[in-house]
């Protein structure tokens, strides 16, 4: 698979130049495609920077992987020496010359041996070397290392015209072939050998810094050939060489919709309701002891939960200790580990160079094949490498990470509130997710606030939210808004019973005063009712005056007509009428 | 028998070039005047028996290689120079030159 894209990679570069792969691996990336086919390339840096091992891996992995059988001439070490050199790391130097796959020549040159008189030349290298290549069809060659030519032989002005004749016979031989040299005064080479060889040149370094070594390599020159120029850190291990480039320049990579949960449901829907993006990178930053840790692995937990795979970087717990930590907040770590879906990898930081952090980092992920990868702190990485090592270092993490859609969770101490604000690590502006836990000092206590920074690509909340941690677990305080702001802590519980009791209080009020009211309004009713008895009472007599008026005027009417009747005669009948009348009354 | 094999040398060459005839007559002057009858001279053409040259550790031509009497030593060039080779084979002490 790798191999077919990598011939389609150099069958496309073709039409330039042809390079031959060196299956090192990163170094064919840095170089897009491999050392210049048929051209000799000069590896040169100090005693024990990897120049033989990666001369020697050149061979192996083209006699291996790409059938082109190679020759190493060896100037410094036996065949039986190198073969056990690098035996550990897996090349069976015996093997492949038995299969006629390498061939081993030793030069030995003793000086105390070896007297000089008048003119010669190198032809003798020059019949081994092509009675090595023509008996094997050796495509690859190495001569490891030249320069030991110069201990041995007194005559500079020929060994430097004849050097200049051997690698333009190798260019003539069409063999690709790499030389190595020590690194000199001021010069790539002691002995300035790279005056000879000028299509390619690969430097390698070994620096100490803080007691840390890191092995670095660059790529001096390149002819005809576009490459790298960064210094990029590689490492040796039991697989061998290993360079890291910053595996994709470019930012052509696949984007995830599907969406991944922190574990914290209150932090999820301030992200738009469903946590993080998947292969997304979320750092968690904050001042010592604000819960970055155990937001962590609440993240892991939930990830295990779902059935996904994940792996825990630890730089400054054991894995048993953060078992039993978290336990006390009532996270079951151990059942995933035992489920074999949680990893921890426990490694104090100063264990080795970032570089090879950053290797047993992608190994444990290119072996375990996790959905999500927690490194907690990176921080504490510093103690390794300078701040920008370590950017560097998390810049192609982070690429590594995005190209695997493997989501990423950083958490990141800052040390005190004002750093924070501006970047951790020089990464808060890499990441998509920015979560910052920071504490609120108020009230002689202190409390975890909680905000989102970034997060890019979705809708966030800009609430600062209090996040508290108990036996339960963690969770996120609702939102308690006083006049003074957000409230948080015992200020938050003072302002909600203050708050109850006005209710209470104010319940009592109305219940008062809708008790008053219906006093009132019963006064009223009474008065009211008395006011209509006493207004019928009224009425009662008023109406008795008038009936009585009415009567009187009747009485007085009939009276008078009686009277008349009397004056007029009947006085009789009228009077009786009247008598009669009156009676009835 | 004993003065037959006192010296064997090996002269290491790379075709008939000029240097190498003249680095071979050289050789035989020098092993005339000094060791005659005790030597025996071996020329080895490299051209032809490329695989031999890995066994000698040859770098250079012409290289002359005393294989008897121990240890091996070894003087490349032309010989043009007397003394360097007598010295160099052993023939005479090294002292003498500085004197």
């Amino acid at each position: 698979m790798t191999r077919e894209k990598k011939t389609k990679k150099i069958d496309h570069i073709y039409k330039y130049l042809p390079k031959s792969a060196s299956g090192i691996s990163g170094l064919d990336e840095i170089t897009q495609g491999g050392l210049p086919t048929g051209r000799p390339t000069l590896i040169c840096g100090d005693a024990g920077c990897g120049k033989t091992l990666m001369s020697i891996e050149f061979i192996v992995k083209g006699a291996i992987l790409y059938n082109e059988p190679g020759v190493i001439m060896a100037f410094e070490e036996t065949g039986q020496e190198l073969a056990m050199n690098v035996a550990s790391f897996g090349f069976d130097l015996e093997q492949l010359q038995k299969d006629k796959k390498i061939k081993i020549d030793h030069v030995h040159i003793d000086r105390s041996q070896i007297e000089e008189t008048g003119e010669y030349n190198l032809d003798g290298i020059f019949i081994r070397l092509n009675y090595a290549i023509d008996s094997i069809g050796a495509k690859r060659v190495v001569l490891d290392t030249i320069e030991n030519l110069f201990a041995g032989l007194e005559n500079e002005a020929i060994l430097r015209a004849e050097l200049r004749r051997l690698f333009s016979w190798l260019k003539e031989k069409g063999v690709t072939s790499i030389i190595t040299g020590e690194r000199g005064n001021g010069m790539l080479t002691r002995h300035g050998l790279e005056e000879y060889v000028s299509d390619c040149v690969i430097f390698l370094d070994h620096r100490v810094i803080d007691q840390v070594s890191t092995r670095r390599l660059r790529i001096v020159k390149y002819r005809g050939s576009v490459h790298g120029t960064n210094e990029y850190p590689f490492l040796i291990d039991e697989d061998g060489i290993s360079v890291l480039p910053v595996t994709s320049l470019g930012l052509e990579k696949q984007v995830s919709y599907e969406k991944i949960s922190s574990g914290i449901p209150a932090l999820d829907k301030m992200m738009g309701g469903k946590g993080f993006y998947k292969g997304s990178s979320i750092l968690v930053s904050g001042t010592a002891g604000t819960g970055k840790t155990s937001m962590a692995a609440y993240f892991a937990n939930q990830a295990c939960n779902d059935g996904k795979k994940c792996i825990y970087f630890a730089f400054e717990e054991s894995p048993r200790q953060i078992v039993r930590n978290m336990k006390s907040i009532s996270l079951n770590l151990e059942k995933h580990v035992s489920k074999g879906l949680l990893r921890i990898h426990a490694s104090r930081p100063t264990l080795f160079g970032l570089e090879m952090h950053l290797v047993s980092i992608y190994k444990a992920i290119r072996e375990f094949r996790p959905d999500v990868v927690i490194l907690d702190p990176i921080t504490n990485l510093i103690t390794v490498g300078g701040m920008s090592d370590v950017k560097a270092m998390l810049v192609r993490l982070i690429d590594f990470l995005q190209d695997e859609q493997i989501t990423v969770m950083f958490t990141a101490l800052s040390l005190n509130a004002t750093v924070s604000e501006q970047t951790d690590e020089g990464v808060s502006s890499l990441v998509d997710t920015w979560l910052l836990v920071r504490d609120i000092e108020s009230n002689g206590e202190r409390n975890r606030g909680l905000y989102i920074i970034k997060a890019r690509g979705m809708k966030h909340s800009n609430q600062v939210r209090e996040f508290i941690i108990t036996d339960r677990g963690l969770d996120l305080v609702d939102v308690y808004l006083g006049p003074d702001g957000v409230l948080t802590g015992s200020a938050r519980e003072a302002r909600k019973i203050e708050e109850e009791t006005g209710v209470a209080l104010r319940d009592y009020a109305l219940n008062a005063k809708d008790r008053e009211i219906d006093r009132q309004r019963k006064t009223l009713e009474a008065k009211i009712s008395s006011l209509k008895n006493e207004f019928e009472s009224a009425e009662e007599q008023l109406n008795r005056i008038y009936n009585e008026d009415i009567l009187r005027k009747q009485v007085l009417s009939k009276t008078r007509d009686q009277m008349t009747k009397i004056r007029r005669g009947d006085e009789e009948t009228g009077t009786a009428k009247i008598k009669k009348s009156k009676n009835e009354k | 028998m004993k003065n037959e094999k006192k010296w064997e040398l090996r002269l290491y060459v790379a075709g008939k070039t000029e240097r190498s005839v003249t680095a071979l007559a050289n050789l035989r002057k020098y092993c005339e005047e000094h060791m005659k009858g005790q030597y025996r001279i071996e020329v080895i053409d490299l051209l032809e028996k490329p695989q031999l040259a890995e066994g000698d550790q040859i770098l250079a031509v012409p290289t002359l290689v005393r294989k008897v009497p121990e240890p091996i030593r070894k003087i490349i060039g032309d010989l043009s120079n007397e003394e360097k080779v007598l010295v160099g084979l052993n023939i005479i002490p090294a002292q003498s030159i500085i004197e």
